[in-house]
């Protein structure tokens, strides 16, 4: 260990975050700050210093610590029952979810909590789901405590409306599971009893263990026919009923028929039927409905504003501090909101400076500055100082709350998009009964006692496993292979989506520009050095987020310290100081009182500089566009129709028609239910749209386009309620991603033609009425597992091509 | 012959009896989570070790 450590270290020992010039050390070790160097002395207090020998500095940054008060609202008793699973009078348990956590270091330390505070009796983390579940005695640890304790570590537990709304459901996807697991068992044993039978061995075997054979065979299918299978029963007869033919009817009626007449033949001696065939089509079925279902279940796709609104808010009441969930806020309260604290609700700002950061309504990461007696819509979060407000819209009435109430928004928008497999199951059905009549017939009229063995075994035969399991296999492989692209999809089904859409929109900021990045450049009268370094140190001292920067764009100072008189910082105006008796403003022309008349056609944010009196030129800020952009814009534009959507101003208009093609249309100035209309009547003019956004403001044109893409800096974080959660760093392979889901589909075509191949080969016994048991028990599978075979390998290579890793 | 029902009836058993250990482990959530069993199993406990560190 002591080893190691005489290496010279320029990472932060707990964070890996690299060292600034005051390096805190402690123990032979560096930190970044003080909160790292607290968190290594109390592991090493308590013996927990494996924690970083399974990873490399595997712990979390602590520069912004969290405010103290913060959690002061888990001491309400009415907030405590709503996110406890379960208390008594000795322990509590909850569940936590916890974006942070993200390596095995994490898991080791989070399930080692018991050996920081003795209250934890227990907790474990399920890793992939990002969620910790605690034990605890809340006699000597208070659920203040614990999070308190974990916040403490750097693991922040997310606590957000959502979780106070009803406890999640619990998945229901366990029945597949005991449904798959009886149809495997009996698949397995039926093959084995049933074996003597495939190699013609009836010789040996008496009559007795013929007839035994037979009804173990059917008591072993009785549960396959009755538990395994009847959610295709179900969906047939629903689909019947709303007059739709889906592709479990031809399924339901195949298992039916062979459960029948397989019952038939052993009752009667007659036959040892079609159990093996009906247990292992029931397998392959639900197998294949199990690698559909296997989706993404670690990311949230229907997060709306409650998943990340705050629990509870710091009110003010009789000059006095309390805690008040969100949902009891009142028009009229008084609210306090801290540091990094979510405004929950419409509200009108009474004390204190505003910086608030928009980064989830719109996407845009710069602080906006709002002056006193403006109204601040809920969803901004402050930077900075504490500021007191007032609300002035519930929480539920508010501007971006409202749009989930909006009309266009609460409809159940049924997709236009019709999937492939639904449209083909209909004509196959139609084929498949009058082929099964037509055979009946042709028999009843040559040689009656072969008619129903003929009309029984056309529908045995045809029934098209191969055909339903080449959707959810080639979809839910092109998912995994989409995933591993940090492309996620909310459900396979939605390939098939992608690849029919034909009109892109794009949403502008925090979308096709980078969020953290902006391009700033000087125009004006060069500066010298010593006048650059007197821009900088003015700028430094100010905390707005233009000041900050062309602080970081001029070069760094050679000089010592300048010192800073007469300091004034006007909000929404600019800077005024001065430095060696030099007066120095910077900020916007008005403030400077430079002519207006050049300032009206302004493309971009310009910041505006004098020194000594005398304007030397501007500082222009613009976003920097996502790399790649021009070339993924040029190879969609030439396949799909083209919009983009943006609630800026159209300041950028010129440098947007350079990127896209003449016939994108460009609108500006779009409120987010203006988005939401827009895309809502695309859709009625009949076009097939996929909305990439990001933000809260797109929450509501992202639902209703028949596909939404939410793109995201970090998947941890929030993003808005989608069909598709897409990192941001695979914008430029965009389309690349559509293309993949176009090939995806001409594999489930290419797996369509093979099973038809296989049943047209099977009907060709069956017509003649010839199917023997044997027959099938060999084409079932041999075409199950062909077809998943193929799409599989297919799906797997197009990735490849596609360059999707 | 007489001994293959003595045979099929044993090998039922055992696929009965393992049809029921599969619902079991699905009751008891063990197809949860399928991933963080498998790093926890790698930490090792080692509490002798430490305690000769410290002295």
């Amino acid at each position: 260990m002591v080893k190691e450590m005489q290496l010279i270290q320029t990472t932060c020992f707990h964070c890996g975050d690299s060292l600034p010039k005051s390096v805190i050390s402690f123990a032979n070790k560096e930190f970044c700050c003080v909160g790292c160097k607290g968190v290594y002395e109390l592991l090493s207090k308590n013996n927990l210093c494996d924690y970083y020998e399974l990873a490399d500095s595997p712990g979390l940054s602590l520069k912004n610590p969290v405010s103290k008060v913060k959690f002061n609202f888990l001491d309400d008793d009415q907030i405590q029952k709503q996110l406890l699973q379960y208390r008594d009078d000795k322990i509590s348990k909850i569940t936590f979810h916890m974006p942070t956590m993200h390596c095995s270091s994490c898991i080791w330390l989070l399930e080692n909590l018991y050996k920081l505070h003795k209250g934890v009796k227990n907790s474990r983390v399920d890793f992939l789901r990002k969620q910790l579940s605690v034990t605890f005695d809340h006699n000597s640890c208070s659920l203040r405590q614990l999070v308190e304790l974990l916040s403490g570590l750097g693991y922040e537990p997310s606590l957000n409306l959502n979780d106070l709304e009803g406890k999640k459901k619990q998945q229901n996807s366990n029945r597949l599971l005991y449904q798959l697991g009886v149809a495997g068992f009996g698949f397995g044993n039926i093959m084995l009893i049933s074996f003597p039978e495939y190699f013609g061995l009836d010789s040996f075997s008496s009559v007795y263990l013929s007839k035994l054979f037979g009804f173990l065979n059917m008591g072993l299918a009785l549960p396959v026919f009755l538990y395994s299978a009847q959610d295709y029963f179900i969906s047939a007869y629903k689909s019947l009923r709303k007059g739709l033919i889906n592709i479990d009817f031809p399924l339901a009626l195949g298992i039916l028929v062979m459960f029948t007449r397989s019952s038939y033949e052993v009752i009667t001696h007659s036959g040892i039927g079609f159990f093996d065939t009906l247990a292992g089509l029931v397998f392959f079925l639900l197998l294949g409905k199990w690698v559909q279902q296997r989706t993404i279940d670690t990311l949230s796709f229907e997060r709306d504003y409650k998943s990340y609104f705050p629990v509870a808010v710091s009110v003010l009441q009789d000059s006095k501090e309390t805690t008040l969930p969100v949902t009891q806020l009142k028009i009229g309260d008084r609210i306090i909101i801290r540091n990094n604290e979510i405004i929950p609700a419409d509200s009108i700002l009474l004390k204190g400076s505003a910086q608030i950061d928009f980064s989830f309504v719109t996407g845009e990461n710069d602080p906006i500055e709002k002056v006193l007696g403006e109204v601040i819509y809920a969803g901004g979060r402050q930077v900075g100082s504490a500021i007191e407000m007032e609300v002035c819209k519930t929480v539920s009435q508010s501007y971006l709350t409202q749009l989930w109430n909006s009309e266009h928004f609460a409809k159940d928008q049924q997709s236009s998009i019709q999937s492939f497999q639904s449209i083909v199951s209909r004509y196959f059905t139609f084929a498949l009964l009058i082929i099964a009549f037509a055979s009946a017939a042709f028999w009843f009229w040559f040689d009656p006692s072969r008619s129903l063995n003929a009309f029984t075994a056309v529908l045995i035969i045809a029934c098209p496993c191969a055909l339903a399991l080449s959707s959810p296999f080639a979809l839910g492989n092109s998912l995994r292979m989409l995933g591993r692209s940090k492309f996620y999809l909310k459900s396979p089904d939605i390939v098939e989506k992608m690849a029919n859409v034909d009109h892109l929109v794009f949403d502008k900021t925090g979308t096709i520009t980078q969020a953290a990045e902006s391009n700033i450049s000087y125009y004006g009268e060069a500066m010298n050095e010593i006048q650059s370094d007197y821009l900088k140190s003015v700028c430094g001292n100010s905390v707005h987020p233009l000041s900050r920067k062309i602080a970081g764009f001029l070069p760094d100072s050679k000089q010592p310290k300048l010192l800073i008189e007469n300091y004034q910082e006007l909000s929404g105006k600019g800077i005024s100081a001065t430095i060696d008796s030099i007066a120095i403003k910077i900020g916007s022309a008005n403030y400077l009182q430079i002519n207006q008349k050049s300032v009206v056609d302004v493309l971009a944010t310009r910041v505006y500089i004098s020194i000594a009196n005398k304007c030397l030129g501007y500082f222009e800020i613009t976003h920097a566009y996502r790399e790649g952009l021009s070339d993924l814009v040029a190879h969609l534009g030439s396949n799909y129709q083209l919009s983009l959507l943006s609630g800026d101003n159209d300041s950028e208009r010129e440098r947007l028609s350079k990127v896209f093609p003449k016939s994108a249309q460009m609108l500006f100035n779009m409120s987010p239910s203006e988005k939401m209309l827009y895309i809502h009547q695309l859709r009625e003019s009949g076009a097939k749209v996929a909305m990439i956004g990001d933000g809260l403001n797109d929450a509501g044109a992202l639902k209703v386009a028949d596909l939404g893409i939410s793109v995201t800096e970090n998947t941890a974080h929030f993003s808005p309620g989608s069909d598709v959660i897409m990192d941001a760093t695979g914008f430029e392979k965009l389309s690349n991603y559509f293309n993949y889901a176009k090939r995806t589909l001409n594999v489930i075509h290419m797996s369509f033609v093979i099973s038809l191949l296989y049943n047209i080969f099977g009907l060709s016994f069956a017509v003649q009425g010839l199917l023997s048991p044997i027959i099938a028990a060999i084409l079932m599978p041999i075409s199950s597992i062909s077809v998943i075979l193929f799409t599989t390998v297919s799906t797997y290579l197009f990735a490849k091509k596609n360059r999707l890793f | 012959m007489k001994i293959m029902f003595l045979l099929i009836g044993c090998s039922m058993l055992m696929a009965i009896g393992f049809l029921i250990a599969f619902i079991w482990s699905v009751r008891n959530g063990q197809m949860e989570d399928d991933y963080t069993p498998s790093v926890r199993i790698l930490f090792d406990d080692k509490p002798v070790k430490e305690e000769a560190e410290e002295k």
